[in-house]
């Protein structure tokens, strides 16, 4: 009886554990622990392990801009729509105040407009998003362990596929106006697109780890972007500008500023690739050059500086970042 | 044996702003200079955690527990030293942690699956059994905000547990949902335990710790006291609580409790006095170099008291209450004991405990002397009071005495079960 009354006792522990659920996957034993790869957490992590890890994480990377997405437009009527209209109210409304408030001459101006918004969108777009990345997503950065340079590059991404959207645009709108652009510069516009992606990842990833400290950041940004946007030349012809300023020998400095600017040589390789015209004529006002005269060549030399510059700010940001990074969690 | 996770003299300095600067305008007001205060979470904390072990990180409030975890699972980077990890590590800090309110249930998995170091492909597999796990079959589909807070939990649990760590790190998130879920939690812990994966447990909860560790680490103030099993490694935590006056408070050491419990008698004011009740204290073995006993250890409590008008029939009632004021044990003296007539002059009653079989915890002693008829002469309360701790695995209230016998089938005959069976 006694023996009966023990074993009574250790039934119910021996039943919960015959009662556990299988493992969810037991397809695969368990490898030996040395075999194991194994990571490092210290303050200081080389470069080209950060970059591995990035890497190792892209599928994070399509989930965080596939939320990006989706979340953006989530209950709204127009949905995706809205990347399109945006844009699209814009170039209408400098399409009307150029070409008939200020008397534009550029024939076909609005394909001339958004040829330069193309490239300016994604800039301006990313730029303000991924400032505020980290901070607005302190909810995983305190408590998960990601390469925290996903949240910027997803917000790079976002932008890029929002600028797909809107060359989808672009091209029913070529094919509307029955409008052939220059096929002969799409590998270079295809450059600056790349160019373009390294350039505004770059500027992402150093002002959303910057902001985490400094929070003017954002609004810095949402300041200086404005007065950007007149340093390109979008609305207005390039030819001006440079007209202008080789006259001005004394302050020749400007001219240095208008043109180190990494944004306009894209700006000017998209125009020139869908715009196409380089010098048209326009009735009672004669030839009009409208793009730079510049050869393929040069183009080409100016987006491989642009390039070289374009990942050597990348490394930079990255640097920055990885110094900082360490205290994310804390100073959220 | 492997070492799955080497924590290599890690220490970890915060900054205590004065006052938060997080704008350009302010620093420059302050030139520049903000006055912080240096604070070292942890200070040079190094323990080799074995592959397939499970150990828990035990310490009061802001004594670094939390912050080793996080430097572990690489959430923070330590100021100084490194951690290795080994094999895939997953870090359950909190449940849920990056799901998105508007998107459904179905998107949250892959999102927080690959934010858990989950591939795209694992989670397709994984997925049925996640949804499955959570309970949320139907409202899989439905946007996350519409969840309620038992759901959301349930599902950030589900997508942690499917990640399949080598090592998994936990923060106190188990007491999360009803106690269903709380106890399938708990399977799947000990799941993973028998699958030799390596878990690393941050609690408050000394039980908790007995419970499902090997191994405790103690932290105090960000450094280490000891890395011992799990028994011995809670008694010196609750030693250090008590002698950095945490858990002693509000009631006094026992050997000082002579004073404090005769000086707060409760006033009777019905009667005079007939028995007055002056002081209680506990005694037990070694109580000069310790303030506590070990579960089964004999322990004593005298009270003594002074009779001013001889009196028959008194009755001494013992009454041991947890820490919150819960009766534990009560009783009263009877029989011979209390038949005694008691002449003028001062005496003392003793209560024997043979074996305190109580387990952890501190615990209150309240001394009342009644007349036969029940009526209360005199009380002490609180009396004196006394601390156990538990050196075994054991949890709970009381350690019943128990042994375990199993027959292995194919050992012969099985004894008849016991008749209301079936």
């Amino acid at each position: 009886m006694a023996m009966a009354s023990e074993a009574g006792v250790s039934a119910p522990a021996d039943a919960r554990l015959g009662e556990l659920p299988p493992a969810p996957s037991g397809d695969s034993p368990r490898p030996a622990s040395r075999d194991l790869p194994y990571r490092v957490v210290s303050s200081k992590v080389r470069l080209t392990v950060r970059v591995r890890e990035i890497w190792e994480s892209r599928e994070l990377f399509v989930f965080l801009v596939r939320k990006e997405l989706k979340v953006k437009y989530k209950s709204s009527v127009l949905g995706l729509l809205w990347s399109m209209l945006n844009p699209a109210v814009v170039l209408m409304v400098y399409y009307v105040v150029f070409k008939y408030v200020l008397k534009n001459p550029t024939p076909d101006f609005a394909l001339y407009l958004f040829s330069g918004l193309l490239v300016w969108n994604l800039f301006s777009t990313v730029l303000p998003g991924s400032s505020s990345t980290i901070v607005a997503n302190a909810g995983i950065v305190k408590k998960v362990a990601f390469p925290r340079e996903i949240l910027p590059l997803s917000q790079v991404g976002t932008g890029v596929v929002f600028l797909f959207f809107q060359m989808v645009v672009m091209a029913l709108f070529l094919l509307g106006f029955q409008y052939s652009p220059d096929w002969a510069y799409m590998p270079i516009a295809l450059f600056a697109l790349v160019d373009l992606v390294v350039l505004t990842a770059a500027f992402a990833i150093f002002l959303s780890a910057v902001n985490v400290y400094y929070r003017d950041v954002e609004h810095l940004v949402a300041v200086l972007l404005q007065a950007w946007f007149w340093g390109i030349p979008v609305v207005y012809n390039y030819n001006l500008v440079y007209n202008e300023l080789v006259k001005l020998h004394a302050f020749r400095w400007l001219m240095d500023i208008y043109l180190v600017d990494p944004i306009t040589p894209l700006v000017l390789a998209f125009q020139r690739a869908f715009y196409g015209h380089v010098v048209v004529s326009v009735p009672h006002q004669g030839r009009y050059q409208v793009l730079a005269g510049y050869s393929a060549g040069f183009y080409v030399e100016m987006l491989a500086g642009v390039l070289v510059a374009g990942v050597l700010l990348l490394l930079g940001a990255m640097r920055v970042f990885g110094r900082i990074e360490g205290n994310f969690a804390e100073e959220l | 044996m492997t070492v799955a996770i080497d924590v290599q003299g890690v220490s970890k300095r915060f900054r205590l702003y004065h006052q938060k600067y997080t704008s350009l305008k302010e620093r420059v007001v302050h030139g520049g200079h903000v006055p912080f205060e240096e604070f070292w979470a942890l200070e040079d904390v190094s323990a080799e955690i074995t592959a397939g072990q499970t150990v828990g990180i035990l310490g009061r409030n802001g004594s670094g527990k939390s912050t080793l975890l996080k430097c572990i699972a690489g959430i923070l980077q330590p100021t100084g030293g490194q951690v290795v990890v080994r094999g895939q590590l997953a870090a359950m800090l909190e449940l849920g942690a990056g799901f998105q309110p508007e998107l459904s249930g179905r998107d949250n998995i892959y999102l927080n699956g690959s934010l858990l170091g989950l591939s795209t492909k694992e989670i397709d597999r994984r997925f049925d059994e996640i949804v499955a796990f959570a309970e949320l079959e139907q409202f899989i589909d439905n946007q996350v905000k519409y969840y309620s807070s038992g759901m959301y939990v349930r599902l950030g649990f589900s997508v942690a547990v499917s990640v399949e760590p080598d090592v998994l790190l936990v923060d106190e998130v188990l007491a999360v949902g009803d106690e269903r879920f709380q106890q399938k939690c708990m399977d799947r812990i000990q799941q993973f335990q028998r699958d030799g994966r390596t878990i690393v447990v941050v609690s408050h909860s000394p039980d908790l710790m007995r419970d499902i560790c090997d191994t405790v680490l103690v932290l105090d103030r960000g450094r280490k006291v000891t890395m011992a099993p799990a028994g011995e490694a809670i008694r010196i935590f609750r030693e250090r609580l008590i002698e950095s006056g945490f858990a002693a408070a509000p009631a006094a050491p026992a050997d000082e409790a002579e004073q404090v419990g005769g000086a707060a008698p409760v006033e009777i004011t019905t009667r005079r006095r007939v028995v007055e009740l002056l002081s209680a204290s506990a005694s037990y073995a070694r109580q000069d170099e310790r303030n506590y006993i070990e579960t089964g250890e004999p322990i004593d409590f005298r009270v003594d008291f002074d009779v001013s008008t001889p009196v028959s029939g008194v009755q001494f009632k013992i009454t041991l209450l947890n820490e919150r004021g819960g009766i534990v044990f009560s009783s009263t003296s009877s029989g011979a004991v209390s038949g005694m007539p008691l002449d003028v002059g001062r005496g003392c009653a003793t209560f024997i405990f043979d074996s305190m079989v109580l387990l952890d915890g501190r615990f209150s002693v309240t001394v009342e002397a009644r007349d036969p008829g029940g009526v209360v002469l005199d009380i002490l309360d609180p009396g004196c009071d006394f601390e156990v701790m538990n050196p075994g695995r054991a949890v709970g209230i009381v350690g019943l005495p128990m042994r375990v016998e199993v027959l292995p089938p194919g050992s012969g005959e099985l004894p008849r079960a016991a008749a209301t069976a079936r």
